[in-house]
């Protein structure tokens, strides 16, 4: 494995990576909820036999089709990025991650792409009930593949289901249940999937309130607000409460990264959960890392003991206690993993020598260590440690996770709000009358994409510096290729994706002004 | 008990099946390929880009899949190869993103960049995508410049990382015969799929322009593999060692390659006479059932039989076998169960294919309603 790799490299590899996550998770979760939405929406229709049902059908699914097709070509890259950006990794746990990325392939990828032909080629060509089925299935198959990349990034975060194996020098699958029903991956799939559909609800709200303030397509535009308003509160209450447990999930798989969202440099007791808040430098540093005070906070009082422990006055571990240890409530300095870590690091490099000199003896010695739950379970598990040099290098960038996380959480709120208002003044029949309502609904669109992006940003910064979780960190993971290449590839993805968003947005807003067919 | 080595035959043969499906598919590709040049009318092509239209996404899954399913099997492949040869991947890569968007984007009204743009990523991505995919599998044969260490990272030796297998002249055969092929298979998908005299008459002349080249870079590829020498890798000690002929030697050694091997060659060459002389419709389904096979065929040949499938010329001993770049035993057979539903799979796309393909598309058709692109 490289140690003293290029830094330029780690970090144009890692803004690649980011760069193209964030241009395709553009897509996807309007993927994701829209084709539900098409589903309940030609179900009324087939039921109903109500014609316009089908014209509203027909209208979301042109739209859908304009997003779908960049959602798949920005897809691609990621599944190969693995390869080309982070080979080290790929080697080392393709035994394990690249699983549900074939499963992802050969189970939800064909069904969805299959079944989308049908969709929007076999109106007079297909029976009601089979174009019908075809549309549910396409839903069910644009989650299966949200659910099988989901469980593979779960896996990255808390690595399950595994044993290493010292003659390839690297992590083997034991248990695919394990994998599969990761509490990580149980959590990132709910939540996930959930706030796609939010997402779509708010995009198809925000669209109908733009027809009503053009007093245009009044009927469809009341129609889909009903669907989307429904849908979308089920789903809103949904991401709280998934979001919720991911949260706690987090706080006990991955601290330092629930520290970092909370700002939380001190553990506490009675910790409270800060709402709003803002950070300042406090001038105190940890190695190179600054301190971050919280000002202007309103906390509600022991609420993050009480979420994370399950008792008001609960230990909440911060950031000092975990890079420097705290014998007292057990927690072990990273200082001491890093030795740790060293150690097995050493083990397996003895073992490796051993095994190139042909020294039978020494190795069967040494391979009786790799099964000896002693090593395996104080010594090995922090092996990603030895390839630190100090020990603040664990801590993420805490305003960036502190600040996405209350963003992404503040808006969740405001769209069970809006959702609620939406079901609310469609009953009440006032929807046209109350204007502001209609323009806050169309600017709540970019605002989802926001709540989305953020999410991301939450779990992924928030887990640097490991690519795998306390096994590996991103600059061991990463290429052996020049940074000049990456950095060419970067802008060219960077110029060509925005160029395709560019057209997709133009054509998407030239269909939505055209309104549905007549 | 299933072992560990037949698990890894096992994959390797969904790898070939995959390729091979891959390789059919890219009909699509070839199809492209003609977009400036086949159509004399708007009109033309707009029957041209709706018929390649419907199936562009089948082509791009299996990509997906293949992809995917060679990251499951033999991650240090995925590692090495992707990691190593970045140019040339990152290039495949780029001409399928353009290819995406650009059948939905074309004929919609504020593209931004116009029909033309958008057509002329069909044509780059029908081009580019068969030839440098053709290459990129011709390393297989030739080797690549590549050395592992002992926690298997990869250094590429070329600063071109990929690019300098353009310049090996056996590859680039493979690459003008994929193109070939693809081009050849998508004019008779398109024969098979339009109802328009015209472009019928025209597919027919393309047809037999098109064949000759792929006959011959293909067979010249062929012969050059089979008579040169190969890399074997000892069964036992893992040596890897320049061997004579060893490529003819796996095609002659195993009946079952032999057997789809020239199967396949002769379905094909059925293909090229309907086609080309009789100007028939049907041709694309022997020319299908004969390129799935003759591609598993060369699959097999670099991967089966004491062969390293993914060769270093710069470092012999690097070199990846089935065994060595594998997945764990229990990967692999977990993925197998996967794997059975593969035929569901087929079914299913089979099932849905022939309900929206009963009726060719015609002229009239595209003026209606139902043109999508
Ligand atoms: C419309 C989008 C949206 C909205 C409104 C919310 N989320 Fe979210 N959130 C996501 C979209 C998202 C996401 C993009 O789907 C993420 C990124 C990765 C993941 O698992 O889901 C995410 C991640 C994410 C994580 C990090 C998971 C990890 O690191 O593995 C937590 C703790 C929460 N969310 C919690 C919440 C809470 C308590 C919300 C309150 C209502 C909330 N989210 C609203
Ligand atoms: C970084 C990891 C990811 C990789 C490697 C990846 C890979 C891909 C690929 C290759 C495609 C195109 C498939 C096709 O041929 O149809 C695709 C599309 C898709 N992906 Fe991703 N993806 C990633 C992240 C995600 C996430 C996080 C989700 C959902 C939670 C998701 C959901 C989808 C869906 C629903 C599609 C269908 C196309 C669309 O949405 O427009 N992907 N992805
Ligand atoms: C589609 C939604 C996603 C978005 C928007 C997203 C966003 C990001 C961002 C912002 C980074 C950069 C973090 C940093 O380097 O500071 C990143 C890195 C990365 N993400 Fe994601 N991510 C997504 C999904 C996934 C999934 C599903 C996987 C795995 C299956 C994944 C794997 C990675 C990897 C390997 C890196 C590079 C290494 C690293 O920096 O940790 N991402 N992603």
């Amino acid at each position: 494995m490289i140690e003293n790799v290029d830094l330029t490299l780690v970090n144009w590899s890692r803004g690649q990576f980011a760069l193209t996550a964030i241009y395709h998770w553009l897509f996807v979760p309007l993927t994701l909820g829209l084709s539900f939405i098409l589903a309940f929406m030609e179900t009324i229709y087939v039921r109903t036999g109500d014609e316009a049902w089908k014209k509203i059908t027909k209208f979301w699914m042109t739209l859908f089709g304009i997003n779908f097709a960049i959602g798949v070509a920005t897809g691609i890259i990621l599944e190969f990025e693995f390869g080309t950006n982070w080979s080290n990794y790929s080697w080392f746990v393709g035994d394990i991650f690249g699983a549900p990325l074939a499963i992802e392939g050969i189970l939800a990828f064909f069904l969805e792409s299959t079944f989308v032909a049908v969709m929007f080629f076999g109106w007079n060509k297909v029976s009601k009930k089979f174009h019908l089925a075809s549309t549910w299935l396409v839903a069910v198959g644009a989650n299966l593949s949200a659910l099988w990349i989901l469980v593979a990034n779960s896996w990255m975060e808390n690595p399950v289901g595994m044993v290493f194996n010292p003659d390839t020098a690297r992590n083997e699958m034991s248990s695919f249940r394990e994998v599969l029903f990761n509490p990580v991956a149980i959590d990132k799939f709910t939540h996930t999937v959930t706030s796609g559909f939010v997402l779509a609800s708010v995009f198809v709200i925000g669209i109908s309130s733009w027809f009503l303030i053009r007093r245009r397509e009044e009927l469809l535009a009341r129609k889909s607000i009903l669907i989307a308003g429904i849908f979308g509160l089920v789903s809103a209450l949904a991401v709280a409460m998934t979001g919720d447990s991911s949260a706690r999930t987090i706080a006990k798989v991955q601290p330092v990264k629930f520290a970092a969202m909370e700002a939380l440099y001190e553990g506490k007791s009675d910790a409270g959960l800060t709402v709003i808040g803002a950070l300042k430098d406090s001038g105190e540093r940890m190695g190179e890392k600054r301190v971050q005070d919280v000002k202007m906070k309103i906390e509600i009082p022991k609420l993050l003991s009480f979420m994370t422990t399950g008792k008001a006055d609960g230990y909440v571990p911060g950031l000092k206690d975990l890079v420097n240890g705290n014998p007292e409530r057990g927690i072990m300095s990273v200082s001491e993993m890093m030795e740790r870590g060293t150690l097995a690091r050493q083990v397996l490099t003895d073992y490796k020598m051993a095994k190139e000199l042909g020294d039978a003896e020494t190795m069967a010695v040494l391979a009786a260590r790799f099964n000896d739950s002693d090593f395996t379970d104080n010594y090995f598990r922090y092996f990603g440690y030895s390839f630190f040099e100090h020990p603040w290098q664990v801590i993420p960038s805490v305003p960036v996770t502190f600040y996405s996380f209350r963003i992404m959480v503040g808006l969740g709120f405001f769209f069970i709000l809006l959702f609620i208002l939406a079901i609310y003044l469609h009953r009440r029949n006032t929807l046209e009358k109350n204007r502001w309502f209609l323009w806050i609904a169309l600017f709540s669109i970019p605002l989802a994409y926001l709540a989305s992006e953020l999410g991301w940003v939450v779990t992924e910064m928030g887990r640097q510096p490991w690519i795998i979780q306390n096994l590996m960190p991103v600059n061991v993971a990463v290429s052996n290729i020049s940074a000049g290449a990456v950095q060419t590839t970067f802008w060219l993805f960077a110029l060509l994706f925005t160029a395709l968003l560019i057209a997709e947005i133009s054509i998407m807003v030239k269909q939505i002004k055209t309104g549905p067919k007549h | 008990m299933i072992t560990h080595a037949f698990l890894q035959d096992y994959w390797w043969l969904i790898i070939s099946l995959l390729a091979g499906l891959l390789v059919f598919l890219m009909f699509v590709q070839g199809g492209q390929s003609f977009i400036f040049s086949l159509p004399r009318s708007n009109m033309q092509r707009t029957m041209l880009v709706n018929a390649l239209g419907r199936k562009w996404e089948f082509t791009f899954t299996t990509l997906v899949t293949f992809g995917g399913a060679f990251f499951a099997s033999f991650p240090l492949f995925y590692a090495t190869s992707f990691g190593g040869a970045y140019w040339v991947w990152m290039a495949i890569l780029f001409s399928f993103i353009i290819q995406a968007v650009a059948y939905e984007y074309r004929s919609k009204p504020s593209n931004v960049f116009g029909t033309r743009v958008f057509d002329t990523f069909l044509f780059i991505n029908g081009c580019l995508g068969p030839f440098l995919i053709g290459v990129a599998v011709a390393t297989f044969f030739t080797g690549s410049d590549f050395t592992l260490d002992l926690f298997n990272s990869v250094t590429w030796g070329s600063g071109w990382h990929g690019l300098e297998a353009l310049i090996n002249p056996v590859n680039l055969l493979l690459g003008f015969a994929v193109l070939f092929l693809a081009r050849v298979l998508g004019l008779m998908y398109l024969r098979n799929t339009i109802d328009d005299t015209e472009l019928s008459a025209g597919i027919k002349r393309s047809l037999a322009r098109n064949a000759f080249p792929f006959l011959v870079f293909f067979l010249a590829f062929i012969a050059f593999i089979l008579l040169a020498e190969g890399y074997r890798a000892d069964g036992v000690t893992g040596e890897v060692t320049m061997v004579k002929y060893h490529y003819l030697h796996n095609l002659l050694g195993n009946p079952l390659t032999l057997i789809l091997f020239l199967a396949g060659v002769v379905l094909v060459l059925i293909a090229l006479w309907l086609g080309a002389v009789k100007g028939s419709g049907r041709a694309i389904w022997y020319a299908g059932a004969g390129t799935v096979p003759v591609v598993m065929a060369l699959f097999f040949m670099a991967g089966y039989g004491e062969t390293a499938f993914y060769p270093s010329s710069a470092d012999l001993q690097s070199s990846l076998t089935l065994a060595k770049s594998s997945s764990s035993r229990f990967t692999l057979i977990t993925m197998m169960y996967v794997s059975f539903i593969i035929p569901f799979v087929v079914t299913y796309i089979w099932f849905a294919w022939r309900s929206i393909n009963r009726k060719n598309i015609t002229a009239e058709e595209m003026s209606g309603e139902d043109h999508m692109y």
